[in-house]
């Protein structure tokens, strides 16, 4: 029963994000929605097993999910995507806890055996994605807050700076890349 | 930022394509050959004898193991380059220049010794193999193709070129790990 609902939802975000690496924008949109309660859940999880409050999960989310967008170019079309997301989900957690100090095992099962339905849905604010923001270039700022903060399209957003819907899309991928490396790094 | 707001950015974002780590791969190579080969050519040469060098197995044989260290490698990095991906069932790819040179010394063991094995072992270049495979092998960071000098046993072979091509790798390791990272 808790198997084949597992399976059923990892099946639907395979055929979401092959649709989104086909193109489709809505689902690509749909399928980090979906994902992200999954993720938070066994974020709070491993952060409690550490020792660590829960409300850093938030954080931890946030880092997974500009990883997955980031690194989405490697993961096979032909596979499922739930082990691929679960990778990289367990490793971000894995980096997360190292930083603060703590050396734990990350169960893989933490990921895949999260019901749908034990899931929190709301949004959350993350400290560290937020103060990351305000250290980057100021056109990349303004670019991400329109898109993200603003909900403005791509092409309102360029009607806005005056710029080209192109300067736009690179402006906000290089903002997104930048965003990664500083959490990476910091 | 809440988590909503940058799902939205990245969503929005979903147009840009990053080419898939095979092509990068090919395309680095590409590039990077032509260095090691720039370093072959004006540090070391073509060895004078190496039309009647080819026609010894053992010269050919460092070919063989260089290959067969290199070709399973970028398969087994290609395949773990996905995250989710385990060493398990592509590990034994990597054994095979191993296995390949455990068979050529058996050979020359079985062949009456032109040297005693302690010359054999040192040969006359293992110095310059030391440095020479690293320094070609940084631009490619993967292991020397192409024979070196004169010496052809086996036991040298095995020897030398495996500490020299698991410094690379270790600098690889090191590298890797900082730069590779999800």
């Amino acid at each position: 029963m808790m198997r084949a609902r597992v399976r059923g939802r990892e099946d639907e975000w395979t055929g979401l994000m092959r649709s989104a690496m086909a193109g489709d924008d809505a689902a690509y949109h749909r399928l980090l929605k979906a994902v992200t309660p999954v993720l938070r859940a066994a974020a709070r999880r491993g952060l409690a097993r550490a020792g660590q409050p829960p409300d850093q999960a938030e954080d931890i989310v946030q880092e997974i999910l500009l990883a997955v967008h980031l690194k989405r170019h490697t993961w096979d079309s032909e596979a499922p995507f739930a082990p691929w997301l679960f990778a990289i989900a367990r490793n971000k957690l894995i980096d997360a806890l190292r930083r603060r100090g703590r050396r734990v095992f990350v169960n893989i099962d933490d990921f895949a055996e999260t019901l749908p339905g034990e899931t929190p849905q709301e949004t959350a604010s993350a400290g560290e994605v937020t103060a990351q923001l305000n250290t980057l270039p100021q056109r990349q700022r303004d670019v991400l807050q329109s898109i993200a903060v603003d909900s403005a399209s791509i092409k309102d957003t360029a009607a806005k700076f005056s710029m080209s819907e192109g300067a736009v899309r690179v402006a906000l991928h290089r903002g997104l890349a930048a965003l990664t490396a500083k959490l990476r790094d910091h | 930022m809440d988590t909503d707001q940058l799902i939205r950015s990245l969503a929005a974002d979903n147009a840009h394509r990053t080419p898939r780590v095979g092509a990068v791969l090919t395309m680095a190579l590409l590039v990077a050959a032509p260095l090691s080969i720039l370093i072959f050519a004006t540090f070391l040469g073509v060895r004078p004898d190496v039309m009647s060098a080819m026609h010894n197995p053992f010269f050919d044989m460092k070919f063989a193991v260089t290959l067969s260290l290199a070709i399973p490698a970028i398969i087994v990095s290609l395949h773990l380059s996905r995250p989710e991906a385990l060493l398990r069932g592509w590990g034994w790819l990597l054994l095979l220049p191993v296995g390949l040179l455990a068979v050529a010394i058996g050979g020359e063991t079985m062949m009456a010794p032109a040297m005693p094995m302690s010359m054999r072992l040192m040969g006359k270049n293992s110095r310059v193999c030391l440095l020479a495979i690293p320094a070609m092998s940084l631009p490619l960071l993967a292991g020397a193709l192409f024979g070196l000098r004169t010496d052809d046993s086996p036991l040298f072979v095995a020897t030398w070129y495996t500490i020299a091509t698991a410094l690379v790798a270790a600098i690889g390791a090191l590298l890797g790990a900082r730069v590779l990272r999800y």
